[in-house]
């Protein structure tokens, strides 16, 4: 499977995710934002990060960059497209997915390892994981708080949309095991097509026992699947 | 020909910065407050053109950049 990173000045999640896709046996490519044209790929992904140094908001201005519109134009087309962090930040800035990531509660940074909920385990991204499966994962992030209007969350519930909810160790989703203050306790997202998944959590950070977890693993096994 | 734009979080938008300014004002003892909301300025510089062209200009900036029309909404004054 054909990978591609787009790699935007301020991403700093761009190598792991490359060491973690070539890792699990994709072909990867490292993409430059000021580029006019992606390879061939399978699958895309926009990394985490502080692209732009979060000048202006979030991903404001990565979402305007030039390899954005290859990145919209593939994502039309089929194209699996993976925003992490930064990178789901910068897919609401371009619209392919909705919403916003608006700054934390607390207003506070937050790096810890918190728990997820696999709340559609239906879709290329997620079927290699047990239906409601509560995998252990890295958050790191200032602006993490989703928000939709309410038509949009409807669409989300009815179409089962939410790809992860925060959870506790049981698999518990309450305002206790939210950290951000998403709505819903979203932690991320699909388009209507579930082309696009858009995620706060790091699974690229969970692919080896060594330092983490494995729990990240199945994400990208499901994609090889 | 100068502009100032003023972006702010929609009113029905939680503001967590706006609100530990506010706790932080009241805790200096300003009295009399009642809410704060913080935002963002920009002074724009445009070159001599039609004005009414030029405010169509920065108010197609608002849309697609300085401001996110989900959570915000914007202000355009000539100064």
């Amino acid at each position: 499977m054909n990978s591609s990173v787009i790699v935007f000045p301020g991403s700093n999640c761009d190598r792991d995710i490359a060491s973690a896709l070539e890792k699990m046996q994709f072909k990867n490519k490292m993409i430059w934002h000021k580029e006019t044209k992606l390879p061939k790929s399978d699958l895309i992904v926009i990394p985490g990060g502080f692209s732009y140094g979060d000048y202006l908001r979030s991903g404001a201005i990565a979402g305007k960059s030039l390899i954005v519109n290859e990145v919209i134009k593939a994502a039309n087309n089929g194209c699996l497209i993976l925003g992490i962090c930064n990178g789901f930040q910068i897919l609401t800035e371009t619209g392919l997915l909705k919403g916003v990531l608006l700054r934390n509660k607390n207003l506070k940074f937050i790096n810890k390892d918190v728990h997820i909920k696999v709340t559609n385990n239906k879709t290329k991204f997620t079927n290699k994981y047990s239906e409601e499966q509560i995998l252990r994962i890295n958050i790191a992030h200032n602006e993490g708080n989703y928000f939709t209007n309410a038509v949009h969350l409807e669409e989300l519930k009815n179409e089962n949309l939410i790809a992860f909810k925060y959870s506790d160790k049981k698999g518990n989703i309450d305002e206790k095991s939210n950290p951000n203050g998403s709505i819903e306790n979203i932690a991320g997202i699909y388009n209507s097509k579930k082309n696009i998944l858009g995620m706060m959590p790091h699974p690229e950070r969970m692919v080896d026992k060594l330092i983490s977890n494995t729990d990240g693993i199945n994400l990208f096994s499901s994609l090889l699947n | 020909m100068k502009f100032s734009v003023i972006v702010t979080l929609k009113r029905d938008v939680l503001d967590p910065q706006g609100k530990v300014v506010q706790n932080t004002l009241q805790d200096l003892g300003m009295d009399n407050l009642k809410n704060v909301r913080q935002g963002k300025y920009f002074e724009i510089e445009m070159s001599d053109i039609d004005q009414k062209k030029a405010e169509k200009k920065v108010d197609d900036m608002c849309r697609k950049l300085l401001a996110n029309l989900i959570i915000e909404d914007y202000k355009i004054n000539k100064i």
